[in-house]
């Protein structure tokens, strides 16, 4: 933990310009949003542009904020009582935040794998097919369908074809978490959040869940929150470095590794602290 | 050396002592066994089928109060559950925070009144107003079984009533620990696929779904063995019927109302052997509703 | 409607059965509190504190001598399952592991379901039937035995809450287990398994249905043990069986201080339970 900061320089590095796009279409659009728990503040005018179908990590010590940060995409943080956001979150222009937002329908277009895999206790296809289900989907055929489209999307199709109907605990860490990947896309998202979705796997999974990303961003647009700053170059390609609650720095991933314009990134991302 | 030894008395000597809870439920078991065998002997098996109740005759058959008792707490389990089930619910998920303890604590206060007051209360204030609503039972329903007979207020409606109250508080607390320690990551991977609150909630519910089982046959334990509130409410006569307006009788019911009138040993053996059913039907259900919530516990403590 | 709205719709209506769930609920509680203050305080009157009941049919009287036998019976019940709940209880804190100790808590949870109208044929067959009279005794035997899983329970949780280091302190101080268990845990845990026996004391304070056939009733005055005794839960049983007005406001009466006497019990439980728990908070 760094004993000293730079108050002026921590200030000015939320230069407006640095985090906004040109000519790249945000997907995602972050203006001076805060967010408190009850008193404490624990994001502070945070301004960003998540552009569509790339992959963005949120990297950072703990305690930066940038967990809190990504549930607050796709409103995750209102389950928690005294949660406060200011400020707006637009996806695709629209502001999450407003009052006539559906927050249900939100969590359909935003999907979020957790960081430690949470299945239902039910079997593999149930799994999947719980949000479809819900969402009002009957058909047989078409849960069939959508079921084994959604785990050829992740990558776990082949080792699950023949037993389908197992209980989901009886796959390995990895699985699982493939798993859960699979029932987000099941509902169809735009936006893929994850939270350290490999944090909890051995290397030979990880390996595996960072290709996945890397495969699916073809298709949606990611963010991911890792504190493996290797995992973040590998895999993404622009990324944000949060410190105690505030955007230092952003841009894509080779500048902020090879070329970060801030002292705190350069220190934080060659391993001074944190 | 000295250390050794005094451990071994010493686990010896508390060791009696919890040896002595082991005695008391085979001493239980085994005396109801003794203290039957008059009435085991002369009627065998006719005694679980006979239903003809007559200590004057000396026949006794006990099929009326096996039924009284079954029918009266399955009608209690079916009035209960969902109501101690909407409790659970919403003392653990829906309720404001400072509202949880007064409410647990309320109803933990349902369970706490005696018996006997439920039984005085059941008698004096509920049963008028049943029988207000019993009469008031329309004449196209009162043609079905359920609703034949007069409508005396006592009976098998106002027993599973009363029954079905002393239940809820029992269930639902255990169904609200099986709730709170079902892992909000269940919760959250329903959220985040779009679910509604009633639907993450039911996510939950399946989750604890075995322990819930387990709370609802604890709430079936308690209410087969049920004496007092029972007995002055239920009629006590050994008929066997569907009504919910007849008086009925039931295992516990005769006993406390029997026992001391005994006047043979027959009579009083006939009246143990139903304490020995009762015995056994209780302790079957709590085992069944134990191994319920151990599986659960298991699941929920490695999750 | 579109599909989210209906799911919507559906939840809250949900969520609002849960909330009438609780209101049903509280529905009998609060009127059998009320009928039973409304009933029972205003018969209430010193004459039922202090006067033996009177022959069937006369006015007045009280419930002195039922009062003092459920004081008696509930002080032979806790004799009897205090020591024993207690040594049992240590014995399965202290081998928490042990085949043995799980089959006795397994016993212990099968007595705690035990019918209580079962556990008083236990009792009249072992302490009636030998001498062929009620008594205290076997009413306080049958309450006892009622007590016993309660109190094993919490007196094994509370014991096990006991932060390990204290006893290695105490073994280590060359005490032998005897002695750091009951010089140094026990007093630890000691407000807690008080507690538990309180907890135990209200649930058989208002037991009725054992006491029928084991202390029976008595209409006249004994502090006698081995005399059949009056209970004020048997005596309301009784009274608000008989065609007596009077007798039935004098049941009213009983209830009344039945529900006053558990709720104390329970009050100063709960709140005894607060203060543990805030104070094993590290």
């Amino acid at each position: 933990m760094i004993t000293t900061i730079d108050m002026e320089r921590f200030n000015s590095a939320l230069a407006p310009s640095a985090v906004m796009l040109e000519n790249m279409n945000a997907k995602i659009s972050v203006r001076d949003f805060d967010f408190s728990y009850g008193s404490a503040k624990v994001l502070h005018g945070i301004v960003l542009d998540i552009p569509d179908r790339q992959v963005t990590a949120l990297i950072g010590p703990s305690g930066c904020g940038k967990s809190t940060f990504i549930r607050s995409i796709n409103r995750m943080n209102d389950i928690i009582p005294n949660a406060r956001a200011k400020g707006t979150i637009s996806i695709d222009g629209r502001d999450i935040y407003s009052a006539d937002t559906d927050v249900v329908s939100l969590r359909r277009r935003v999907g979020m794998v957790f960081q430690k895999s949470n299945p239902f206790p039910k079997s593999i296809y149930d799994n999947i097919a719980y949000g479809p289900r819900i969402g009002g989907m009957r058909n047989k055929r078409e849960l069939n369908e959508l079921v084994e489209k959604s785990l050829i999307r992740a990558a776990l199709w082949d080792e699950v074809k023949d037993r389908l109907h197992e209980s989901a605990f009886a796959l390995s860490g990895g699985q699982q978490q493939r798993l859960c990947i699979a029932r987000a896309l099941a509902v169809d998202p735009e936006v893929l959040l994850m939270d350290e979705p490999a944090s909890a796997l051995d290397p030979i999974a990880t390996t595996k869940i960072e290709e996945l990303i890397w495969d699916l961003k073809v298709n949606y647009t990611i963010v991911i929150v890792t504190h493996n700053m290797q995992q973040a170059a590998r895999v993404s390609d622009r990324t944000a470095f949060f410190m105690l609650g505030r955007l230092i720095e952003y841009a894509d991933t080779k500048t902020i590794f090879m070329n970060p314009k801030e002292k705190m990134t350069e220190d934080y991302v060659t391993g001074r602290f944190g | 050396m000295r250390r050794s030894a005094d451990d071994r008395l010493f686990r010896i000597s508390t060791g009696i002592f919890a040896a002595m809870v082991l005695a008391l439920v085979a001493g239980i078991g085994f005396e109801l066994w003794r203290q039957s065998s008059l009435s085991i002997a002369k009627f065998g098996f006719r005694f679980w089928t006979g239903r003809v109740w007559n200590p004057v005759s000396g026949e006794f058959g006990a099929l009326p109060f096996i039924w009284g008792t079954l029918y009266s707490s399955l009608l209690a389990l079916f009035l209960s559950t969902p109501i101690a089930l909407g409790i659970a619910i919403y003392i653990s998920e829906l309720s404001p925070r400072l509202l949880r303890q007064p409410l647990s604590y309320l109803t933990e206060l349902l369970a706490a009144i005696p018996s006997v007051v439920y039984g005085l209360w059941g008698v004096f204030v509920l049963t008028p107003i049943v029988r207000k609503l019993e009469m008031a039972v329309p004449e196209a329903l009162r043609r079905t079984p359920f609703f034949s007979g007069p409508p005396l207020g006592v009976g098998m409606g106002m027993a599973a009533i009363i029954l079905s109250i002393m239940v809820v508080p029992f269930t639902s607390s255990v169904a609200r620990e099986i709730l709170k320690n079902v892992p909000i990551a269940q919760r959250e991977a329903a959220y985040a696929l779009g679910a509604t609150r009633w639907e993450a909630i039911k996510v939950a519910i399946g989750y604890g779904k075995t322990g819930i089982i387990g709370a609802v046959m604890l709430g079936l334990g308690r209410a087969l063995g049920e004496t007092m509130a029972v007995t002055m409410v239920i009629g006590n006569n050994p008929q066997v019927s569907t009504s919910l307006f007849a008086p009925q009788y039931t295992m516990a019911a005769v006993i406390a109302n029997e026992f001391t009138e005994a006047a043979d040993d027959l009579y009083l053996h006939a009246l143990i052997e139903i304490g020995l059913l009762l015995f056994i039907i209780t302790i079957f259900v709590n085992i069944i509703s134990r191994f319920f919530l151990w599986s659960t516990k298991k699941r929920l403590v490695r999750a | 409607m579109s599909n989210a709205r209906i799911r919507k719709i559906i939840s809250a209506i949900a969520e609002s059965l849960c909330g009438l769930a609780v209101l049903i609920a509280l529905v009998p509680l609060v009127l059998i509190l009320f009928y039973v203050v409304k009933h029972g305080f205003t018969s209430l009157n010193w004459a039922f504190f202090t006067q033996m009941p009177k022959p069937v049919g006369e006015v007045g009287g009280g419930m002195a001598n039922a009062i003092v036998g459920t004081l008696i019976l509930i002080a032979i019940a806790a004799l009897f399952a205090v020591p024993f709940g207690c040594l049992c209880g240590i014995h399965l804190s202290e081998y928490p592991a042990s085949k043995f100790s799980s089959i006795v808590r397994f016993a212990a949870d099968v007595l705690n379901g035990v019918p209580s109208i079962v556990v008083g044929i236990f009792a009249y067959g072992l302490v009636v039937l030998p001498v062929r009279r009620f008594s205290a005794m076997a009413g306080g035997f049958a309450l006892g035995v009622l007590m016993i899983p309660v109190v094993v329970r919490t007196t094994e949780e509370l014991l096990r809450l006991v932060p390990p280091g204290l006893r290695e302190g105490a073994l280590a101080l060359g005490a032998t287990r005897s002695r750091a268990v009951f010089s140094v845990i026990v007093p630890a845990a000691l407000p807690g398994i008080l507690t538990g026996i309180l907890v135990a004391t209200a649930r058989v304070a208002g037991e009725t249905a054992p006491l029928l056939f084991t202390s029976f009733n008595n209409r006249y005055w004994t502090t006698n043990i081995a005399q059949p005794m009056a209970s004020l839960t048997v005596q309301v049983y009784t009274y608000a069986n008989s065609p007596y007005e009077d007798w039935i406001r004098q049941a009213w009466a009983g209830a009344f201080l039945l529900v006053i006497i558990i709720l104390v019990l329970s009050i100063i439980a709960r709140v005894s339970v607060r203060r543990l728990e805030r104070m094993n908070r590290p």
